[in-house]
């Protein structure tokens, strides 16, 4: 959000107010793995509802039993120096125990799981089922009337299915947030 | 042996292996078996305080002047909500605390139980770490982890949240050497291809200069040491924010005093002309940078921090070393000695001679009256009557902490304690009675404002409770001074609520409290009622009526480079830059 700020009105204040180093912003999908100890996703959030930062999407759950470790695929957005205070500010949490920039440590995959209900009858029912071919969606439920699809990949390419659908009567959707993993050994 | 006891037990027992002395708090229902505990031992001192907010800036006292962390004790709730402002302040400052908080029992948690709040959710923004601990099997452990987590790397407070029938319940104990190493190890040493190369730039560098702040008091003595041979083997000027003063000595000679907002002319202007700045454990607050697009606009940065998040946060740093202050300088010295100890020393004679310039400005001039006392003045007198004393400082927030800062004058670290990232008036009385209990024989002074007196005056009573001397040095301008003064300069002279009205007779308040008291306001009676404070034996309040309309200069106003500084009238002529008022 960008306040409009009259040039000279700040001199009356006890803060500069203008942001020094607005630049352009980019997406990064930063992994971070953590103790697995309650309150630790609140601290995470917490993090970036109290300093400002963006979250686009936010994946948690257990992947080292044993080990008590979580892992959190966070996707954010930022100007370069932001996106480096935020890998900062993360690895300071002390439950943080690595923090891994996705986009910038070499290639990545990146996948996101959603379910999408399309409601319809007619042409329209058939012309969903032809589209969710190509996409390689799964039908998971059908009525007479509906169909609920399951589609893995990436966000765009759920993005473009939603779009899709929706002239085709899409009626409620649900999506995990995104996944993802460096390539490679 | 088996070492099974009660989790109240275990507390104690954790504490005093710990090395805990002094414990500041106050009791309420949810930390009552705690309490029990206490009473049945000698060995850790309860210090009963008459607010938790008060608890928490004592506790800040004592970590700062001892080097140790401090340790509160809260009730639940209202007492848990109380220490918020305190925690704040030590997260801000890197103050290591141990907050031990009471909680409803484990069985209540979520209910709004009596006394109940979310602690652990309030707490989580403002301290370092916190744990609600459920199980008393991992109590000992997890506030032996506390102690650790709050006192390495940045320091930090920390909370542990502790239910009733955790205190009540049963457990084997374990000792601080009986646990696994915490996986909590921020990295100490330094990136020796940064530090040679930072080596290099000093032996070039024209126009240098040492950006010191609370991170080298953090880091210990040591690291003051250090910086001080740095700073006489290089002969490079050095400055310090409000939180580093003390660790390169004001005495010294390559001291320009401190800079940013109310810092000295030679200091902030040296800091914009600098060719090589060197921050050391400072982070470029915006006290500090004045105008961030206008800072420096000329110099190479290196800034040395143990904490990465402190490093490009709001200043572009060209050579960041990620390292404890004390274990880099020590590296540093060593590589900059092994290469023959070399410094672009014409260059450096001249950058001096420049700095002499700007320091003839005499920026800290103010007329002086023999009608009315100038709290300039009165601090100078201050200086004057207890600087070969065994002295700490500490200041409330205003006018008068600028006014202390300019000055007195702090050869040593340790010695200089007063709320600078959250500025919270009500600081220091509380924080002057933490380190007089640290150092019992010491002369402890706490420069004050009159309205941020009245903040945590209650602790006065603390103070009288455990016979801790504090001397409360009261510059009494019936006003919110700083406020008064920005609406002044800055909001065309209108005065909103920002005068002190109906303020009490302070030395009819310290005989209510069974202290002593004496004001004064002649000038020609300020020494003997400064010399009455300091030799009085115990507590006492120093109520000195000031000029109510004097401005505290230099002054960069928020959002202006650190070249539009205004002066004061008195200051003399001065070379570029710079605005008179
Ligand atoms: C808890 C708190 N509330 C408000 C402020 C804002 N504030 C900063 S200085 C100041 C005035 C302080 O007055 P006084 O203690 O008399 O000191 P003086 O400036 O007069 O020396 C105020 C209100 C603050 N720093 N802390
Ligand atoms: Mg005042």
């Amino acid at each position: 959000m960008v306040l409009n700020i009259q040039q000279g009105a700040t001199s009356h204040s006890a803060y500069d107010l203008r942001d020094p180093n607005a630049q352009i912003e980019e997406r990064h999908t930063l992994a971070v793995l953590v103790e697995n100890e309650p309150g630790v996703l609140a601290r995470v959030i917490g993090l970036f509802s109290g300093r400002g930062y963006n979250i686009d999407s936010l994946t948690v759950a257990e992947t080292d039993h044993e080990g008590h470790r979580s892992r959190i695929t966070i996707v954010t957005r930022g100007t370069p120096s932001v996106i480096v205070q935020i890998k900062a500010q993360l690895g300071r949490i002390v439950p943080v125990h690595e923090v891994h920039d996705l986009t910038t440590e070499g290639p990545s995959v990146e996948r996101e799981l959603g379910l999408f209900k399309v409601s319809g009858t007619g042409d329209h029912r058939v012309e969903a089922l032809r589209i969710a071919e190509i996409f390689r969606a799964n039908v998971v439920d059908s009525t007479l009337k509906s169909f609920v699809f399951e589609i893995t990949g990436t966000p765009e390419k759920l993005d473009a299915f939603a779009d899709l659908m929706r002239p085709l009567g899409l009626s409620d959707q649900a999506r995990t947030g995104v996944a993802a993993l460096a390539r490679g050994a | 042996m088996s070492r099974k006891m009660t989790g109240a037990k275990m507390i104690v027992e954790a504490l005093k292996d710990q090395g805990v002395d002094t414990v500041f708090g106050y009791p309420g229902g949810a930390v009552l078996p705690i309490y029990d505990e206490i009473f049945q031992q000698n060995d850790i001192k309860h210090i009963l305080v008459r607010h938790e907010q008060g608890a928490v800036h004592m506790a800040e006292g004592y970590a700062r002047s001892t080097g140790k962390p401090g340790v509160v004790l809260v009730t639940s709730g209202p007492g848990a909500t109380n220490a918020v402002t305190g925690l704040t302040d030590a997260l801000l400052d890197s103050i290591p605390l141990i907050v031990l908080s009471g909680q409803v029992p484990t069985f209540l948690v979520g209910t709004d139980g009596f006394q109940e709040a979310d602690t652990i959710g309030i707490t989580r923004p403002c301290t370092k770490h916190n744990w609600l601990v459920k199980d008393p099997a991992t109590l000992a452990q997890t506030i032996h982890q506390a102690f650790h987590v709050a006192t390495s790397g940045r320091p930090g407070p920390v909370l542990i949240d502790i239910p009733k029938d955790v205190q009540f319940a049963e457990a084997e104990y374990v000792g601080p050497k009986q646990i696994p190493p915490s996986p909590y190890q921020p990295k100490k040493k330094g990136d020796i291809d940064a530090i040679t190369r930072l080596a290099e730039l000093m032996e070039k560098a024209e126009r240098p200069i040492f950006y010191t702040g609370g991170g080298v008091i953090n880091s210990g003595p040591a690291a003051s040491q250090l910086l001080v041979e740095l700073a006489e083997a290089t002969g490079f000027p050095i400055t310090s924010t409000l939180m580093g003063l003390g660790a390169y000595p004001a005495s010294g000679q390559k001291w320009l005093g401190m800079l940013g907002m109310h810092g000295t002319y030679e200091a902030n202007l040296a800091m914009h002309g600098c060719d090589l700045m060197i921050a050391v454990g400072a982070r470029f607050d915006d006290r500090i940078t004045g105008r961030v697009a206008d800072f420096s606009p000329g110099s190479v940065k290196a800034q040395i921090d143990i904490d990465p998040s402190s490093i490009n946060k709001i200043i572009h740093v060209d050579l960041p070393i990620q390292g404890d202050v004390g274990h880099v300088l020590e590296d540093l010295l060593k590589i900059w000695k092994s290469r023959g100890r070399k410094t672009n020393a014409e260059a450096v004679r001249k950058w001096w001679a420049q700095i002499e310039q700007w320091k003839a400005t005499n920026c800290l001039a103010y007329t002086n009256s023999d009608s009315i006392i100038k709290p300039q003045h009165a601090l100078e007198r201050l200086e004057a009557l207890t600087k070969d004393r065994d002295r700490y400082i500490t200041t409330e927030v205003g006018q008068h902490q600028m006014w202390a800062a300019q000055f007195l004058h702090f050869d040593q670290p340790n010695r200089w304690m007063t709320s600078g990232g959250l500025g919270t008036m009500g600081y220091g009385l509380p924080a002057s009675v933490g380190v007089q209990v640290a150092h019992p024989d010491a002369l402890v002074i706490n420069v004050a404002g009159d309205a941020s007196w009245l903040m945590n005056m209650q602790e006065m009573g603390t103070a009288v409770q455990f016979r801790a001397p504090v001397k409360q040095f009261i510059l009494n301008n019936e006003r919110l001074g700083m406020v008064r003064q920005w609406q002044q300069l800055l909001h065309g002279e209108r005065y909103s609520q920002s005068w002190s009205e109906s303020l009490p007779d302070f030395v009819k308040l310290a005989e209510a409290f069974g202290c002593k008291g004496r004001q004064v306001s002649d000038p020609a009676e300020l020494d003997d009622a400064i010399r009455e404070m300091i030799d009085h034996d115990g507590p006492f309040i120093l109520d000195v009526l000031v000029e109510k309309h004097e401005n505290c200069f230099p002054m960069i106003p928020s959002g202006k480079p650190h070249n539009e500084m205004l002066l004061s009238p008195e200051a003399g002529a001065f070379t570029g830059g710079g605005a008179l008022v």
